[in-house]
């Protein structure tokens, strides 16, 4: 059981008129692992994630997930079988409060299914999950428009999204990206439960040293293309990442 | 300078009452205060139709058509998807009636509502490969397509050419007629308002936001948007195949751009997003343009311009104002002798 | 016009020419700038008729009429962009609903006026015409497929070529490395405005002497813009070159061998199936798509 690939990406590629986003990547995911994706700026991590998901259609290559092929079907489909994902620019509903947010995922068929009896009290697990998340339960900020919220809080909204669809795989596009060390710090602890809980988590980052406390395996993207592959240490040492990371964030990650 | 200042406090009294999910209807007040807009305008409607004279009750009928016409954009534009031709679902629905009368000469209480259905599962397939269109694309297409069908129906002379369908059964008389449509526009008003309070009406609303996260909620957004055109094209095709038999006949006038540029007009004047503010906005526009009507096409530069203003200047439109007014109230508190720079500070 | 081969293929050179010139300040708007300027048809009526009032009522001669009236178009083209978009700018419905409530209302208050009888028309720049394969064609017409072209030449030059050009472009694709960069989004934007109403008048002052000036000519020509632009694809002078000879060449061949009714059918065929079939327009680039779909 440990050992069947819930994901197997093999050889993806997509263009965008004439450029390469993402060029023969492939890679195999075990169940239950926590699995980082790097790379420099433009090097076509979120079209990877773009392209597994669902939101656009890759020019060639497959991707499968638990055995089954999901190439190119549509995003909410992902969601039905278990995977997802959040968004690098968080965009809530706006017009909502903060825990009306969650009644959309809350209401999508998988949700409905797996979180069965406990539906009719949406707004409960609402407000429980956003406690997850880390609003405090107390406060009035879940009954705020979603539209007011600090950058952080709205990137603990997208995980609540996420959180709320009871997946088996959770893709976090640049989780990291806006919040303080502080906020990191906050969340780390929960990551490592949902790991704990036995869902497989693939994270984007580019905060290298917060990343590493969690991932134990990374791939590395350049230009789209697969660079190197292994555990974090690993792929810090080879040399055609070090070239690709010109400047100080190597030695930042490598120094974790 | 005055020992004594005031200073201006607003109260909203709506508020306790308002607060969804807490219900806080403690006392027959308060359960008032709550219906007693409702219960005014259904109490202004029901006998409006009596007291009018013939032409103007043929102008409440022109109205309450606009009306459903522009409840419909406004159930469209909810769902973040903005119709130029409200006409295609007019027409649509008119010259169905108008071809099941004249084929199967079925009477009105039956091409009436075969209309309405057909009307709007043949508009709703008929976008259905267009709904992924964001922004003015989507609004382009439904531009274009009501002309186009009028064009073909010209070019091709199919269902009348243009000479349209004439002859068609009458309905019952006019009174009779108000009141069908003004039960079926305030049955679409609340039900619709109804609706969007519910978890159904949340998901169509978020999808106006942003549809991209709705589907990473693992939502079928092309299957939510397809829901929401049929739900609209109701009560415009409806619309259609009733003034079909209003009139009984039906022509290319149906596909006209007033039937688009009035409900979209009527929907921006009253409100967007409430379905009482597109209707207001048809009650307000029908009868002022009959007003203008010695104006002749200068009453057309004239909507226009109330059109620019409400669009750029006055975007909430006069439901939201109006109802803003009536939970809040104002009232002058007198002050303590204050200072200067704390008076400044009430000001901001 | 007997339906013959070659009158179809020359006057739908002329027909493609016109049909470029009448969308090029539209699309050169919607490039630039994003705004879909819906008063295009109201703009260029305004044009002929100006043109019309200074002739007739002021006894100017037609160039300097013509000139006049351009600059005069140009600026009510800034006018709008100042007063009524830079406010609602960024929400394209409302943008889109004030600029087309603009035409109407420009068109309308014409016809309110009386503009329509058959008194309205502007003089020819050239008189006579040549005789080509048989079929007579006027200097006109030929002298509207040299603006036409000519100007398509100049644009493509001025956007991709000259530092204005390239900063307005820079600023439709990445509004905000542009602001970065110093170049002012409302000044751009109210630029483009301006150029695009100024390419309306141009067209209007070489296209209507062809024939009568009428009030719903306003209405056709934001038709036609809309129906290239789309078939075209945004921003792509190509794109705007090609979809005005397919869609000329397929109106003057409809209407030769079906009838002059389905002309107009053939522009909302476009429009229709354009963005139904394949959203970006034919030379569209990536980027459109995306803000399409």
């Amino acid at each position: 059981m440990e050992q069947e690939p819930i994901l197997k990406v093999s050889d993806l590629s997509k263009s965008f008129g004439g450029v390469k986003a993402v060029d023969g990547v492939s890679f195999t995911l075990r169940a239950g692992e926590t699995f980082g994706i790097i790379g420099p700026n433009g090097s076509g991590k979120s079209t990877l994630i773009n392209l597994i998901t669902g939101f656009v259609k890759p020019d060639s290559g497959r991707v499968f997930f638990r055995g089954r092929e999901i190439t190119g079907i549509p995003p909410y489909q992902a969601v039905t079988l278990g995977i997802a994902r959040s968004f690098q620019m968080a965009r809530p509903f706006y017009n909502l409060t903060v825990y009306k947010n969650l009644v959309i995922p809350l209401y999508s068929p998988r949700a409905k299914r797996l979180k069965g009896g406990k539906y009719g009290d949406r707004d409960e697990v609402a407000i429980h999950l956003l406690e997850e998340v880390g609003f405090e339960r107390d406060s009035l900020v879940p009954y705020k428009l979603a539209g007011t919220l600090p950058h952080g809080y709205l990137k603990r909204l997208e995980l609540a999204r996420c959180l709320a669809l009871e997946p088996d795989l959770i893709i976090l596009d640049e989780l990291f990206s806006g919040m303080s060390m502080s906020e990191v710090a906050g969340i780390l602890p929960l990551l490592e439960k949902i790991s704990a809980e036995g869902k497989t988590l693939i994270m984007v980052e580019h905060r290298l040293k917060e990343l590493f406390r969690v991932v134990k395996r990374v791939i590395v993207l350049n230009f789209g293309r697969k660079i190197a592959e292994g555990t974090p240490e690993e792929v810090m040492g080879s040399p055609e990442v070090k070239e690709a990371y010109l400047g100080g964030e190597v030695a930042e990650g490598a120094g974790s | 300078m005055a020992k004594t200042a005031y200073r201006k406090e607003r109260v909203d009294r709506g508020i306790k009452a308002r607060t969804d999910d807490i219900f806080a209807l403690s006392s027959f007040r308060e359960i008032l205060y709550l219906v007693l807009p409702r219960l005014l305008v259904i109490l202004f409607l029901l006998p409006l139709p009596l007291f009018l004279g013939t032409y103007w009750q043929k102008v409440m009928l022109i109205t309450l058509i606009i009306a459903l016409l522009a409840v419909s954009w406004d159930l469209l534009a909810s769902v973040g998807l903005v119709s130029l031709g409200q006409a295609l679902f007019f027409g649509v629905g008119g010259y169905l009636a108008g071809f099941f009368s004249t084929r199967w000469g079925w009477p009105p209480l039956f091409t009436i509502p075969a209309a309405t259905l057909t009307g709007a599962v043949f508009c709703t397939l008929l976008l259905y490969p267009v709904l992924r269109l964001r922004g003015i694309y989507f609004g382009l297409i439904t531009f274009a397509l009501p002309l186009l069908f009028m064009r073909v129906i010209e070019a091709t002379k199919i269902l009348g050419g243009t000479e349209g369908l004439s002859s068609l059964p009458p309905l019952s008389g006019i009174t009779v007629e108000l009141y069908i449509l003004i039960v079926v526009t305030l049955g679409c008003v609340f039900g619709f308002r109804r609706m969007f309070d519910t978890d159904y009406g949340l998901v169509l609303k978020a999808l106006r936001d942003n549809d991209r996260s709705v589907e990473a909620g693992g939502i079928n957004v092309q299957w939510y948007k397809a829901q929401a055109v049929f739900l609209a094209a109701l009560p415009a095709a409806f619309a259609g195949a009733f003034l079909t038999h209003h009139y009984q006949f039906v022509g290319m006038p149906a596909f006209a751009l007033d039937y688009s540029i009035l409900p979209l007009t009527s929907a921006i004047l009253g409100g967007i997003g409430s379905f009482a503010g597109a209707m207001l906005g048809a009650f307000i526009l029908v009868p002022l343009s009959e007003v203008l009507r010695a104006f002749g096409t200068l009453r057309v530069v004239i909507y226009s311009v109330v059109l620019v203003i409400f669009v750029v200047g006055l975007p909430e439109g006069i439901f939201h104002y109006l109802q803003r007014k009536y939970h809040q109230f104002e009232r002058l508190v007198p002050m303590e002798e204050v200072s200067d720079g704390a008076r400044a500070d009430f000001k901001g | 016009m007997e339906g013959s081969l070659v009158s179809v293929l020359i006057y739908g050179m002329v027909n493609s020419a016109v049909l470029m010139l009448t969308s090029l300040g539209f699309s050169l708007t919607f490039g630039l700038s994003g705004v879909a300027n819906f008063a295009h048809g109201g703009l260029y009526l305004v044009a002929g008729y100006m043109a019309w009032i200074f002739m007739h009522n002021m006894g100017l001669p037609f160039l300097s009429a013509a000139l006049f009236s351009i600059v005069i178009v140009g600026l009510i083209g800034a006018v709008i962009y100042r007063l009524i978009l830079m406010p609602v700018r960024g929400i394209v419905l409302s943008e889109v609903i004030a600029t087309f409530a603009v035409g109407v209302a420009i068109l309308e208050f014409f016809r309110w006026r009386g503009f329509v009888t058959y008194e309205f028309n502007l003089p020819p720049f050239l008189k006579g015409g040549i005789a080509i394969a048989g079929v007579n064609v006027d200097y006109q017409r030929i002298l509207i497929i040299v603006i036409g072209t000519s100007l398509a030449a100049f644009l493509w030059f001025f956007s991709h070529h000259t530092k204005t050009g390239l900063a307005l472009r820079g600023m439709a694709q990445d509004e905000y490395t542009a602001l970065s960069l110093g170049i002012e989004s409302d000044w751009a934007a109210g630029l483009s405005l301006a150029l695009g109403s100024a390419l309306a008048a141009v067209a209007a002052l070489v296209i209507l002497p062809l024939g009568l000036i009428s009030i719903n000519i306003g209405y056709d020509v934001l038709l036609i813009a809309l129906a290239v632009s789309v078939l075209g694809g945004l921003e792509s002078t190509a794109g705007l070159i090609v979809a005005s000879l397919i869609l000329g060449y397929a109106v003057v061949a409809t209407s030769t061998y079906l009838g002059p009714q389905w002309s107009e059918v053939v522009y909302l065929a476009a429009i229709v199936l354009g963005l139904a079939i394949k959203p970006s327009g034919l030379f569209g680039k990536f980027k459109e798509l995306e803000e399409r779909v």
